[in-house]
C-alpha cells in the first residue's frame, strides 16, 4: 500500500535544511525521495522509530539527516558499516540503518562493507546504486554501464579504461555470513511495492537479531542522466536491470540467530583481580645500598636471555631498587640473537638503554665479541664457558667463567643456564636473597613445573658458587 | 606505602591497565609494531572482563569504529604507530569536528612510509598540530615511563569526556617495549550519560552527530568555538616536569625516551658541575609555553632534544625568540643519542661560553 501522508518518522518541517523547510533537496524524479519514505513509513509500522540510528553517508543523501525523525549520524565516505560496528557494539538493541550510494559503498567504501558484511554486523544496509555520482555533479560511478556518458567518461564507460560494472548484491552473494541479500528497483509502481516488502523484511532480519541484510535499491538519477523522470525510468527497465538482475539472491531470515559470546561485565576488584592475576611483586623491602647495576645479558634466542633480564628486573624491584628492562626486538630478535638490558638503581633511572653495561652475562659467543668492549673498566663479565670458547681480552674488568649449559645440561634441560649465570651474579655482587628470589621466580616463570627446575637450578648455582668461587 | 598492586610490565601492557581502569569499554585495533602488544592486551583483558575488543580490516576501518562506539556515548580507544596514525588522519579530523571524545595511543616508529620499528618522535606534528584537514587540535600526553603510560591512558578518558576531545598518548617503540614496574589504580572510573550522544532510545532521538554545516556562517561558528576549547584546555591542562631547571644554563627540553636520556646526561653533567636542566613537557599540547620563556630568560642556551627533524624545536624556536640562543639535537631512523654524546655537545657549549 502506498500511503499519501508524509511518513511520521520524517520531522513536520526539516529544521536542519533550514527554518520552516518542507520540500527535501533532493532533485525531481529522484529515488532517493521514494527510498526515504519507504524505510520511514517502516520505521513507525515496525514501531522502531525510537531505537533507530541513521547513518547518513557523503553523496546525496549526506543529508538524511534532516528529515529523518531517528538518532543519527553523519559518517565519512564509505566508513558507514565501521561507524555501525562501533555503535552495534555499544548498543544491542540499536536498529542500525546504514543508506550508502554507489560511490561511498561500491568505490571508497568496499573494504567496509564487506567487512562488515563478513562479521555478520546485526545491520540492515541499503544500497542505493542509480549508476553515477549524484552529488559531485555526475561522474562514472563503479556501477556506470558500459558506453554510459559522465562527467569523467565523456567518451562513454569503457572498460578497456574504466574498468568494469560492478554487481554488488553479486560480491555479497560471495560473503558466508550475511542473511539476506536482494536487489530491488523503482523504476515502477509495482517494483517500489516489492521493495517495500523486501525492506521491511531486511528490518525484522535485524530486529530479530539475524544479522547483516543487504538490499541493493536501482534508483533513477534523471537530472544526471540528462533525461526526465519518464524517460529515466524507461532507462532503468531497459539497460539497468539487464544488467543487474532484480532478484533475491539469499534469505537466511528462517535460520536460528546466531549465537552471542556474552561475558560479564567486570566490576572494580573483579578488574584489578584480573590484571593482578600475573602475580604481585612481593612486599617491596627498602633497598640500603646505593649502587647502579647496568646489566647486558645476551645469548641465541631460546637460551632465556629476555626472561633471565625479567627475573632480574622483578628481584631488583623486590629489593627496594627501581629497574628498567629493555629488549631487543622484532626482526632482530627473530634473527636469533638476543639481548636484554636491565638497569637496576636506588636512584631514578634516565636513560633505559644499557650503552655502557658494568654487568655483561654473555650465554654464547658472538654475544661476548659483541659487547665486550663495551664493558665499563672495573665491570664484571660473566662467561658461560661452556659455549664460549675464547677468553676475555680485557684486563680491566673481572671475568667469572661458568660452564653453565653443561651443568644445566646435566639437570636435564638446556634452558637454565640463564638462571645459573644469574644466581651467581647475585651472588658474586652480595645481592643474592634466596628466600626473596624463590618469591620473585614465579612472576617470570609460569610453569609450576619450570618454577621447581629454576628453583633447583638456582640452588645448584649457589652450591657451585660456594665450591668454585668463593 | 601503597596497596596498590604494582607488577613489572611492559609500557604497552601499561596502556591497557590504564584504559580498562579509566573506564575504556571499546577497544578497536589493527596491529602493528612496536604497539601490537596493546592490542593483544585488550583482545585478552577486554574481553574477559565484558568490554569489547574488536581486530578491524584496517586502520581505516578502526578510526571509523571509534566514531561510532563514541557517538554512542562510549569511552573507545585504539593504538597504532605510524603508518597507522596516517591512516587515521581522516577519522581523527571527523571526530574532532563532531567532537566525540576518543583516545588513541601512537607508540611511535621510525618513517617516512614504512620506515621501521625502532623510536623516532616524528609523529610531533601530526597529533600536536592536528594531522588531519581542518583546523583542529587534540590534546597530547607524552608518557617517558611505563608508570605513566599506564597513568596517562587512565587519565585520557576523563578529559576526553571533559572536552568532548581526541586525547592522544604519544608514546614511543621504548617506552612501549620497556618494562619497569607499575601500579594499578586502585579506582575505576566510568563514564557519564552523555546529553548530545546516539543512546538508541527515545530521549537521544533527537541527537546528531555530525561535522558537516553547509552553512559558511554556522561552519564559522563552529569552528571559532572550537578554537576558544583549545584555548580553555591550555589555560586550564598543561603539565610538565622539572629537572635542576631552577638555575640551569642549559636547558634541555625534550619528552619520551628523549627525556630519559636527557635526564641521565643531566645527572653526569651536574656532578661535573655544569648546570644542565631537564623541562619534560608532559603535555605536548597544551605545550608548557609559560614556563619555558621563563626559564629561557635566565637560561644561556635552550635546546630541544627530539628524534625528529626538529618538529618540537620549531616550537621551542618560536617561543625561546629574543630570550635566549636555541639549539637542535636531532636523531633519526631509529638512532637513540647516548648520554656522552648529549653530555659532549653541552660541554661543548660550557667551554665556548668561557673561551
Amino acid at each position: 500500500m502506498i500511503v499519501k501522508e508524509k511518513p511520521k518518522a520524517f520531522y513536520d518541517t526539516f529544521e536542519r535544511k533550514g527554518a520552516g523547510q518542507e520540500v527535501t533537496h533532493y532533485c525531481p524524479g529522484c529515488g532517493h525521495g521514494t527510498a526515504h519514505k519507504l524505510i520511514a513509513e517502516l520505521l513507525v509500522e515496525l514501531d522502531i522509530q525510537d531505537r533507530t540510528i541513521f547513518l547518513s553517508p557523503v553523496g546525496c543523501s549526506v543529508f538524511a539527516y534532516y528529515y529523518m525523525d531517528t538518532g543519527n549520524i553523519q559518517c565519512a565516505h564509505g566508513r558507514a558499516p565501521a561507524v555501525g560496528t562501533g555503535i552495534r557494539r555499544t548498543h544491542k538493541d540499536a536498529i542500525l540503518i546504514s543508506y550508502q550510494g554507489d560511490g561511498d559503498l561500491a568505490a571508497i567504501g568496499t573494504a567496509e562493507i564487506i567487512h562488515a558484511a563478513n562479521r555478520g554486523e546485526n545491520m540492515t544496509v541499503f544500497f542505493i546504486n542509480n549508476a553515477i555520482y549524484g552529488m559531485t555533479g555526475g561522474q562514472m560511478a563503479p556501477t556506470t554501464l558500459e558506453g554510459q556518458k559522465t562527467l569523467t567518461t565523456p567518451l562513454g564507460r569503457s572498460s578497456g579504461r574504466d574498468g568494469n560494472p560492478i554487481g554488488m548484491a553479486e560480491v555479497m552473494d560471495a560473503i558466508k555470513a550475511p542473511v539476506y541479500i536482494e536487489r530491488v528497483s523503482l523504476s515502477t509502481p509495482g517494483k517500489v511495492l516489492k521493495a517495500r516488502k523486501v525492506f521491511k523484511k531486511a528490518l525484522e532480519n535485524q530486529i530479530d537479531k539475524k544479522g547483516f541484510s543487504f538490499v541493493e535499491v536501482l534508483s533513477p538519477c534523471p537530472i544526471n542522466w540528462k533525461m526526465d523522470p519518464v524517460e529515466a525510468r524507461s532507462w532503468m527497465q531497459e539497460h539497468l536491470e539487464p544488467l543487474y538482475p532484480v532478484r533475491n539472491f539469499r534469505d537466511g531470515s528462517h535460520l536460528p540467530v546466531p549465537h552471542d559470546d556474552f561475558i560479564p561485565f567486570m566490576k572494580e576488584d573483579e578488574i584489578i583481580n584480573l590484571l593482578s592475576s600475573g602475580g604481585a611483586i612481593p612486599d617491596v623491602k627498602a633497598s640500603e645500598s646505593d649502587l647502579e647495576q647496568r646489566v647486558k645479558i645476551a645469548g641465541f634466542g631460546g637460551q632465556g636471555v629476555l626472561s633471565a633480564g625479567i627475573l632480574l628486573a622483578n628481584y631488583a624491584i623486590a629489593s627496594g631498587y627501581e629497574a628498567t628492562w629493555l629488549p631487543s626486538y622484532g626482526p632482530e630478535m627473530r634473527g636469533g640473537k638476543a639481548n636484554a638490558g636491565v638497569i637496576f638503581s636506588n636512584r631514578s633511572i634516565g636513560s633505559p638503554v644499557v650503552a655502557e653495561p658494568n654487568v655483561l652475562i654473555a650465554l654464547n659467543s658472538p654475544s661476548l665479541t659483541s659487547f665486550e668492549n663495551d664493558v665499563e673498566p672495573g665491570g664484571l663479565i660473566m662467561v658461560n664457558s661452556t659455549l664460549v670458547r675464547e677468553e676475555v681480552k680485557r684486563d680491566d674488568v673481572d671475568v667469572l667463567y661458568i660452564p653453565a649449559s653443561e651443568m644445566a645440561r646435566e639437570s636435564g634441560v638446556l634452558a637454565t643456564a640463564n638462571i645459573i649465570m644469574l644466581t651467581i651474579y647475585l651472588k658474586y655482587k652480595g645481592l643474592a636473597d634466596t628466600e626473596l628470589l624463590r618469591k620473585v621466580l614465579p612472576l617470570s616463570v609460569k610453569r609450576k613445573d619450570a618454577v621447581d627446575l629454576n628453583l633447583k637450578m638456582m640452588e645448584k648455582a649457589l652450591a657451585y658458587y660456594d665450591r668454585e668461587l668463593a | 606505602m601503597s596497596n596498590k598492586v604494582k607488577q613489572l610490565i611492559k609500557g604497552n601492557e601499561a596502556v591497557i591497565y590504564g584504559a580498562l581502569m579509566g573506564g575504556a569499554t571499546h577497544f578497536f585495533g589493527y596491529p602493528i609494531t612496536p604497539a601490537s602488544e596493546i592490542a593483544h592486551g585488550a583482545a585478552k583483558y577486554f574481553t574477559l572482563s565484558g568490554r569489547h575488543f574488536l581486530q578491524a580490516e584496517s586502520e581505516v576501518s578502526v578510526i571509523n569504529m571509534l566514531y561510532g562506539a563514541s557517538g554512542a556515548g562510549a569511552r573507545v580507544m585504539t593504538a597504532s604507530s605510524g603508518p597507522g596514525m596516517s591512516l587515521m588522519a581522516e577519522g581523527l579530523s571527523y571526530i574532532a569536528g563532531a567532537e566525540l571524545p576518543c583516545v588513541v595511543v601512537d607508540v611511535q616508529r621510525a618513517g617516512p612510509g614504512l620506515g621501521n620499528i625502532w623510536p623516532e618522535q616524528s609523529d610531533y606534528n601530526i597529533t600536536v598540530k592536528g594531522g588531519g584537514h581542518g583546523n583542529y587540535k587534540s590534546i597530547v600526553l607524552a608518557p617517558h615511563s611505563a608508570q605513566e603510560m599506564c597513568d596517562f591512558t587512565y587519565q585520557a578518558f576523563e578529559l576526553a569526556d571533559k572536552y568532548r576531545i581526541t586525547v592522544i598518548v604519544l608514546a614511543d617503540a621504548y617506552i612501549g617495549q620497556m618494562m619497569e614496574a607499575v601500579e594499578i589504580p586502585d579506582r575505576l572510573l566510568e563514564g557519564e550519560r552523555k546529553d548530545w550522544a546516539l543512546y538508541a532510545d527515545k530521549e537521544s532521538r533527537g541527537n546528531l552527530v555530525t561535522s558537516i554545516l553547509m552553512d559558511p556562517q554556522l561552519q564559522s561558528e563552529h569552528n571559532w568555538k572550537l578554537q576558544r576549547k583549545y584555548e580553555q584546555i591550555s589555560r586550564e591542562f598543561c603539565q610538565w616536569e622539572e629537572l635542576e631547571c631552577e638555575d640551569a644554563d642549559y636547558l634541555l627540553v625534550a619528552y619520551g625516551i628523549s627525556a630519559r636520556v636527557c635526564h641521565s646526561a643531566v645527572e653526569v653533567l651536574r656532578k661535573k658541575g655544569v648546570k644542565a636542566g631537564l623541562l619534560r613537557p608532559k603535555t605536548l599540547f597544551p605545550f608548557p609555553e609559560d614556563r619555558l620563556k621563563e626559564l629561557a630568560s635566565s637560561a644561556r642556551k635552550v635546546a630541544a632534544a627530539e628524534l625528529s627533524n626538529g618538529q618540537m624545536a620549531d616550537d621551542v624556536d618560536r617561543l625561546c625568540g629574543g630570550l635566549c640562543p636555541t639549539e637542535r639535537l636531532c636523531w633519526l631512523g631509529g638512532v637513540i643519542p647516548s648520554v656522552q654524546e648529549i653530555c659532549d655537545t653541552v660541554e661543548g657549549w660550557e667551554s665556548g661560553v668561557e673561551r
